[in-house]
């Protein structure tokens, strides 16, 4: 099981760009928890979340 | 029995708040602010070896040793040495940041790091802790003057500067707690992921979505990391026909504000 923001997924990996791709979300937008780490930037397109993998994608809107 | 009776000890012969009001010179009724271990009261409450008790004539201005004890005579004992020790840096003195400031400022923070590079102007009255006599003012200078006003005994450092990917590091160098208060979330994401890449010894306080009038309830604060703090509703950013007030803007400062104190305090949960 891969839990990214609280979904579970019943798979063995996701590559962490296909996930942000689908959500439209937009790396220089974000951060990436990766668990309990934040996660470079650089790595964003590597990365391939596993089975037991625990991953928060906080994303920034505008205001303040 | 030893007391501290606005802010000096002294060894106090009696037994209630009323006893060392007449002993001092106040009077027992309203016209004397008694203020006992942080808590406000009118009534005659009896007095414990090492209780803080400070007395404040209404409408006089104390003296300048005075003062300090009587700015912090609503706060826990036990908790304003701690406050006062610490050091918090506010990157953005916008609706966001200039609340967390003064706030903070309040509390007593013995320290604060205001960053900004712009001025004030009329847009930022609705939301923003400035007045129309800051108008032109560069913000890093006239919260200070604010803050002056709140509370003399902050000690603060202005940086008139933009902050970028490739200064922050510096800025921050002396910094362990650090509330991203920023307008853009091209800005938000950059600062909190460089800060949070290349340190390991800072917490960052961020903010994400507090424009509107929804609900205020959906403002909440969320713990990504140990490091990491993130306060807003996560979806509601400023847009054509959505903008950014007061109260929602000051409910996610008091988030920012109140983890920073919570950090300070070593409460690390949300």
């Amino acid at each position: 099981m891969i839990t990214i923001n609280g979904e579970q997924f019943d798979l063995q990996e996701i590559k962490l760009s296909d996930y942000l791709n689908e959500k439209n979300l937009k790396p220089e937008r974000i951060a990436v928890e990766l668990n309990g780490k934040i996660l470079p930037k650089s790595k964003y397109n590597e990365t391939i979340l596993k089975d037991g993998d625990k991953a928060e994608v906080v994303s920034f809107v505008g205001g303040g | 029995m030893k007391i501290k009776l606005n802010g000096n000890a002294i060894d106090f012969q009696g037994d209630s708040l009323f006893d060392l009001c007449k002993i001092f010179g106040f009077k027992e009724d309203e016209t004397t602010v008694k203020i006992i271990n942080g808590f406000q009261t009118l009534e005659d409450l009896p007095i414990k070896e090492k209780d803080e008790i400070v007395l404040i004539k209404k409408g006089e201005f104390p003296n300048e040793q005075e003062l300090e004890s009587m700015l912090s005579a609503r706060h826990t004992p036990k908790v304003y040495e701690k406050v006062k020790k610490a050091r918090v840096a506010i990157a953005g003195l916008g609706g966001l940041g200039s609340n967390i400031a003064i706030n903070l400022a309040r509390v007593g923070v013995g320290t604060l790091h205001l960053i900004d590079f712009d001025i004030v102007e009329p847009s930022n009255l609705n939301r923003q802790q400035y007045l129309m006599k800051h108008l032109g003012m560069e913000k890093t200078k006239a919260l200070k003057e604010q803050i002056s006003q709140i509370n003399p005994f902050v000690k603060i450092i202005i940086q008139n500067v933009k902050i970028t990917e490739e200064n922050c590091l510096e800025i921050f160098k002396d910094d362990t707690i650090v509330c991203e208060a920023f307008d853009n979330p091209l800005s938000k994401a950059m600062l909190v992921n460089k800060l949070l890449e290349e340190r390991e010894d800072v917490y960052v306080i961020s903010a994400s979505g507090m424009a509107g009038y929804f609900s205020s309830n959906s403002i909440k604060t969320k713990k990504i990391t140990d490091r990491f703090y993130i306060c807003g509703d996560m979806e509601n950013g400023a847009k054509q026909g959505m903008g950014l007030m007061a109260p929602r803007v000051s409910v996610c400062a008091g988030h920012q504000s109140n983890t920073a104190l919570r950090i300070i305090l070593s409460e690390y949960e949300c």
